[in-house]
């Protein structure tokens, strides 16, 4: 479903990602862990076609990342990590517009809609404004939108952020759920290693390389821990950083605040 | 480009303006300031020898800066969906970034001219005769201008990625387009330097435009302000996608 090659992405003499390879199976529940600002969010940019790779290959679906940005488009949904719902829009708005932005038929997307947004439990809320959302419901919104274009592969950038246990819990269960009865190929990032361990296999990124790729239980044996938090800060750990701590670091810091400072 | 994908971005755009009060208050605010206090204010100034009443004068220039202010408003609104991340949502969808930059000009000059018609409604009140024919000439018109002022704000949006931004383009794009653009002084008495930077001024072709349709009275040949228009909207149409297709997500 995914095929990365060699992948790398500079920001003027910053290498966000320096060298990238990995690929995830039809189906799979593949894991993109690593600490912050060691190049998650920049691959899942690369691969959903909003950023052009410096250097390397990628497909998705099959399709080139560069070459056929719009059949990726077509084949992927998202849930970013920031929000990024249309606020002065109702729910069922923000759903319409992303079904006229995919050309999708809309008698059929209709009944899909209907059933994803029972799922969640916001077909009561359909024509309230999103601003009156919470933030739970948001994050719910967007699921339902992710999914509306029958995707084959979605993105989940750290897709349970600042969400309470509750809402979690419901989110993982409908995402898992569609899964096993769609298919459903699921790539996400997260810093919850609860969430983490659900995956079929583990990538760990640091500093803008892959560091090791496993299943959790495999991963658990060979580092010989009981649990993923012990493996991640075993691989990533504290000793590991502060020898890096070098000017590399700080540039990587400062591109972050300008990255934040352009968002 | 697709006409669907262009309509999508549009519809959105139109749905979002129609709960915006504050937009539509601005629209009718605008002008009622302007002519009020400035038309009555700097009449008896104007008076002695132009061809017209100075508030007469002055009414295209105020449908002129009706069109301008919501063009860029509406241009503006892609610094707030870059904002709050709706932008990604319409980035990552299968729609070319052509028909994004399209979509956008084409909701902002619509947004424009009906904010630029809540200027017409004033014309009785001036005894300015509106017939058919001048409405049915004013309003594609207008849309050209729209279309010219929606382009160029897209042109400076796409690059700018905060709203700290805007007061500048306000200064340094918007006033001074509405100042040299004869929209409130006659251009043939000032300096040739200013001459020049008027004669470059998109705006200055469309409130002649505007004057002629209106009054039948007019500075340069209208084929000119026509071409001139039609010319510079395309050229700021092209450029706004080519930015959008580099624009930062």
């Amino acid at each position: 479903m995914i095929k990365v090659q060699n992948l790398a992405k500079s920001f003027g003499p910053l290498w966000a990602v320096e060298d990238v390879s990995f690929s995830v199976e039809k189906g799979e529940f593949f894991g993109f862990l690593g600490p912050n600002g060691a190049g998650k969010t920049t691959t899942i940019n690369i691969l959903c076609t909003l950023l052009s790779p410096t250097r390397g290959e990628a497909t998705v679906a099959g399709y080139d990342v560069v070459r056929e940005p719009n059949q990726v488009r077509r084949s992927i949904g998202i849930i970013f990590q920031d929000p990024s719902l249309d606020e002065r829009l109702t729910a069922f708005e923000n759903l319409r517009f992303h079904a006229m932005l995919y050309h999708l038929p809309w008698r059929e997307t209709k009944e899909r809609m209907e059933s994803l947004l029972s799922m969640v439990g916001l077909s009561g809320r359909r024509n309230d404004l999103v601003k009156y959302f919470s933030g739970g419901m948001k994050r719910r919104l967007e699921i339902v939108r992710g999914l509306l274009h029958s995707p084959q592969l979605l993105f989940l950038d750290e897709p349970t952020l600042g969400l309470d246990p509750q809402t979690r819990k419901y989110i993982w269960t409908y995402v898992r759920d569609l899964q096993k009865k769609e298919g459903l190929t699921l790539f996400m990032t997260t810093h919850y290693m609860e969430e983490a361990d659900q995956c079929d296999r583990i990538a760990i990124i640091d500093a803008g390389k892959i560091i090791a790729l496993d299943t959790p239980t495999a991963f658990k044996r060979s580092l010989g821990v009981g649990s993923l938090e012990e493996v991640f800060l075993k691989l990533t750990g504290r000793e590991i950083r502060e020898e890096d701590a070098s000017e590399k670091d700080q540039l990587r810091d400062l591109h972050r605040k300008w990255i934040g400072r352009m968002r | 480009m697709e006409l669907q994908s262009i309509y999508t971005v549009w519809l959105r755009d139109l749905v979002r303006i129609r709960r915006d009060r504050t937009q539509l208050l601005g629209s009718l605010a605008r002008p009622i300031l302007w002519l009020l206090f400035l038309g009555i204010g700097m009449g008896p100034v104007f008076h002695s020898d132009m061809e017209m009443p100075y508030l007469h004068y002055l009414f295209p220039g105020i449908i002129a800066m009706n069109l301008l202010f919501a063009s860029f408003l509406s241009a503006i609104s892609i610094i707030w969906d870059r904002e709050f991340g709706f932008l990604k949502e319409i980035l990552v969808s299968p729609i070319s970034r052509s028909s994004i930059a399209f979509g956008k000009a084409a909701s902002g000059s619509t947004i424009a001219v009906l904010q630029g018609l809540v200027v017409l409604a004033f014309a009785p009140l001036l005894h300015i005769s509106l017939s058919f024919s001048s409405l049915f000439l004013l309003i594609p018109s207008m849309f050209l201008v729209a279309f010219t002022c929606t382009s160029m704000g897209i042109v400076l949006a796409s690059r700018m990625t905060s709203f700290e931004g805007f007061g500048t383009i306000a200064n340094f794009v918007i006033m001074p387009m509405f100042f040299l653009s004869g929209a409130i002084f006659p251009l043939d008495r000032i300096p040739t330097w200013l001459k020049l930077l008027t004669r470059l001024n998109p705006l200055t072709y469309g409130v002649d435009q505007f004057r002629w349709i209106l009054y039948g009275v007019h500075r340069f040949p209208v084929a000119f302000d026509l071409s001139f228009n039609i010319f510079f909207s395309l050229l700021m149409l092209g450029l706004a996608i080519a930015m959008f297709k580099r624009s930062p997500a």
